[in-house]
């Protein structure tokens, strides 16, 4: 009953929350991958001392590629440029390799009958890995995330409103999708905008996983939503009409507390486990979804179901 | 009783020997590892299918994609992949026809492109054999012998174009796999036949790319439009030729829209920690539920291996090619997958708490949960086939893939394994103990 009661505070923390979001989403902007703008990012490792972050810009400046540096890894740094050509690839490649003098190694050189041994300079930089993009197809990878993420917000609030189509008393189904839009809306909001302020001073990146990590939250986040909102129907028809609403959904909340944080705690044991463990491959792309589903638990239990409650008490004032 | 004991013991029986397949097929058929893991290179082209009549774009863009095919088997990749995708902005009236090719292994990306790019061409022509001769014997250097050869050389009108195919055979003479035979078309045939038939003792020089590669003399009139080329070659440049024969030009051009490339350093490390964390996130969470739910949770732990196994021997069958994201998909489905059994054991806790009977809370915390766990998974569903066919590239496919079976698979081993290894060990008579090891302690 505590969160029913005193809901007005937890939808203030929320509000505040997802208007912090909007402001670091809107005011610093996110900042997109090359999937989605388009582009080059090469990836090279120095195998004995990395030249330093301003050698490598001063270097790149003359290729005029507008070439972003950062470092990775402990000897690696990531290059990201405009869409580059093969030359330009090449160009860019050599002018790397050059910040660091080429070690020697020894081959044997055979010489009719007698074998000598040559020294002969290798190339110490290696190529980790290269990417490049060309813009329209980061534009149709951009405009897929976008429809994806709206369908799948359309298709699960629909599917709620199906699935409740049974309740109608005293709040119809339909609301429980309205809910569940504004639920999964804060539940991306967030992770979005904590994306926004990391990319802001750490340069993380929006890329495709991104989205897919965003798709999964409202996958994901919509599981303890349906687990109090089942719990609602159930009680709803074991007590039709003999109590208050609100009571009503004070006790389900309470009732599933537990399962909702627990089955939410398991999944994110996992997930820190891959922040952690996992590489730097799938590190963002862990974060997000830790963020976002810390956030969807918190809106199926502090969130959607007491505005289940303020739906119901506006409907009754509209009726009086 | 006994017969949910027995089924209880049979899935666990069966899930053991999935796991043996999985861990024993590892040597000979190992799991399907994408590029970010294996390491290659992906190639995506954009075809012009402009001056294609609209009716026949998809008959050449197969044609595009089998050519490209042979050109990239012959390149000797293992397991390449060459795919063609329509696709454009929604609502945008270009949309693209487009090449997809990946070649695990391959990090030369420059040879790769010119492998799949280059459109060689294949010449007979034809030598008077005293006009050879006369060369040969004023001893000239080499470029000035192939200009002088030029020279004198005949046009027959035979080009690469009038090839049936082209295949890698064995010298008759040394038995190495460094000949190469030829099958002309019907046209070609009949002008070879014409060729030889007139020209008997002279010579049918073969250029290609306009570089002279072998001159064998006619000794007969060919008729059935084969022929044999023998020559200086290694098996390595026979097969080159092999594949530089059958290249004939590109149905329709195209143009690189992106690249990628991935070293195999890279990938490597990215399993090893793929593995490391499923590992310990398996450890976390089985550590959570046997402290939290006792000994269901015990029997969750069991199903959840049983999950593990069941998932990764699917990837071997379907099979699932794995990213970096399907393995993060993987093990964010561990911890997703017990979600249904903590569901029902709190749901039998409740009931419990209301005094019931073990075996019916039991009945009731299966029956209760079950509409929360459809609609979850329902949802989860739904989630994982929109991201599957809007993914952009093929990694987010195999993390939309790898989520979707998991979802499917946790359905069963939740819900209906758990169902039997509960009935199977549940004591019939609420003792305290049997009480303390269905319950848990952290009550709210």
């Amino acid at each position: 009953m505590f969160i029913v009661r005193y809901r007005i505070i937890f939808y203030i923390f929320s509000a505040l929350l997802v208007i912090g979001s909007l402001l670091a989403i809107f005011g610093w902007g996110l900042n997109p991958s090359i999937d989605f703008k388009g582009g080059s990012l090469l990836e090279v490792a120095y195998s004995n001392q990395r030249p330093s972050q301003s050698d490598v810009i001063a270097a790149l400046l003359p290729l005029n590629l507008s070439a972003s540096v950062i470092p990775s890894e402990t000897k690696s740094y990531d290059i990201r440029t405009t869409t580059l050509t093969d030359s330009q690839k090449n160009t860019l490649i050599s002018t790397l390799s050059a910040l660091e003098p080429s070690g020697t190694t020894t081959i044997p050189i055979h010489i009719g009958t007698t074998t000598a041994m040559a020294s002969m300079s290798v190339p110490s930089m290696q190529v980790i890995g290269y990417n490049t993009i060309g813009p329209t197809l980061g534009v149709e990878a951009a405009w897929k995330s976008v429809v994806a993420v709206i369908l799948v917000i359309l298709a699960i609030v629909l599917f709620i409103a199906w699935a409740f189509r049974k309740v109608s008393e005293p709040v119809s189904s339909w609301k429980y999708g309205i809910v569940a839009i504004i639920d999964l809306t804060h539940n991306i909001a967030i992770p979005l905008g904590v994306f926004a302020v990391l990319g802001h001073f750490y340069g993380y990146e929006i890329d495709t996983l991104f989205v897919t990590s965003l798709l999964v939250i409202l996958g994901f986040s919509v599981h303890d939503t349906i687990v109090v909102f089942d719990r609602i129907r159930e009680n709803l028809h074991n007590a039709p009409g003999s109590k208050r609403f609100d009571e009503i959904v004070g006790a389900s909340i309470n009732q599933t507390f537990v399962r909702s944080i627990n089955t939410s705690l398991t999944t994110l044991f996992a997930l820190v486990v891959l922040y952690f463990v996992g590489g730097s491959a799938t590190e963002h792309f862990s974060l997000a979804l830790i963020i976002g589903i810390a956030a969807g638990t918190y809106a199926s239990i502090c969130l959607g179901s007491p505005l289940l409650v303020t739906l119901e008490k506006w409907q009754k004032k509209g009726k009086k | 009783m006994l017969k949910h004991r027995m089924i209880a013991f049979f899935i666990i029986l069966i899930a053991a020997a999935i796991g043996y397949f999985v861990y024993a097929t590892q040597s000979s058929s190992p799991f399907k590892l994408g590029l970010d893991l294996a390491g290659g290179t992906e190639l995506v082209y954009t075809a012009d299918v402009s001056k294609i009549p609209v009716g026949s774009v998809a008959d050449s863009m197969s044609a595009l994609r089998d050519t490209i095919e042979r050109r990239v088997n012959i390149f000797g990749v293992s397991e390449p992949v060459v795919e063609t995708e329509t696709a454009g902005i929604f609502g945008s009236a270009s949309t693209q026809n487009r090449l997809i090719v990946e070649l695990p292994g391959v990090t030369d990306v420059a040879a790769a492109k010119s492998a799949i790019g280059a459109t060689p061409v294949l010449e007979f022509y034809l030598i008077k054999t005293k006009d050879y001769n006369a060369i040969a014997a004023k001893n000239l250097n080499a470029t000035d012998t192939q200009a002088a050869i030029n020279a004198v050389r005949i046009p027959t009108g035979i080009t690469g174009s009038m090839l049936a195919k082209a295949t890698l055979t064995n010298d008759p003479v040394t038995g190495a796999p460094d000949a190469v035979s030829l099958q002309f078309n019907s046209t070609g045939a009949q002008k070879f036949a014409d060729l030889t038939k007139n020209n008997i003792g002279d010579i049918a020089a073969i250029y290609l790319d306009g570089q002279p590669l072998e001159f064998p003399t006619i000794r007969e009139a060919i008729n059935n439009g084969q022929a044999q080329i023998t020559g200086n070659f290694t098996s390595a440049s026979a097969k080159d030729l092999v594949r530089n024969l059958n290249y004939g030009a590109l149905p329709v051009p195209i143009t690189v829209l992106s690249e990628q490339t991935i070293g195999p350093t890279l990938g490597q490390a990215t399993v090893n920690a793929g593995i490391m964390s499923g590992l310990i996130a398996f450890a976390v969470i089985a550590l959570f539920l046997i402290i939290w739910y006792r000994l269901p949770g015990l029997l969750a732990v069991i199903a959840l291996a049983a999950y593990t196994a069941l998932n990764l021997a699917l990837y071997k069958l379907i099979p699932v090619t794995l990213t970096a994201a399907g393995i993060a998909g993987f093990i964010l489905s561990i911890g997703m997958a017990v979600d249904a059994n903590i569901l029902i054991f709190e749901r039998m806790k409740e009931e419990l708490r209301k005094g019931r009977g073990i075996m019916d809370a039991v009945h009731e915390g299966f029956a209760r949960a079950w509409p929360s766990i459809r609609d979850s998974n329902t949802s989860s569903i739904i989630t994982g086939g929109i991201l599957y066919f809007f993914s952009s590239t093929s990694v987010i496919k195999g993390f939309a893939l790898v989520f979707i079976i998991g979802v499917l698979v946790s359905m069963f081993t939740a819900i209906t394994a758990s169902r039997f290894f509960l009935f199977a060990v549940s004591p019939k008579k609420p003792g305290r103990l049997s009480l303390f090891l269905m319950k848990n302690g952290f009550t709210n």
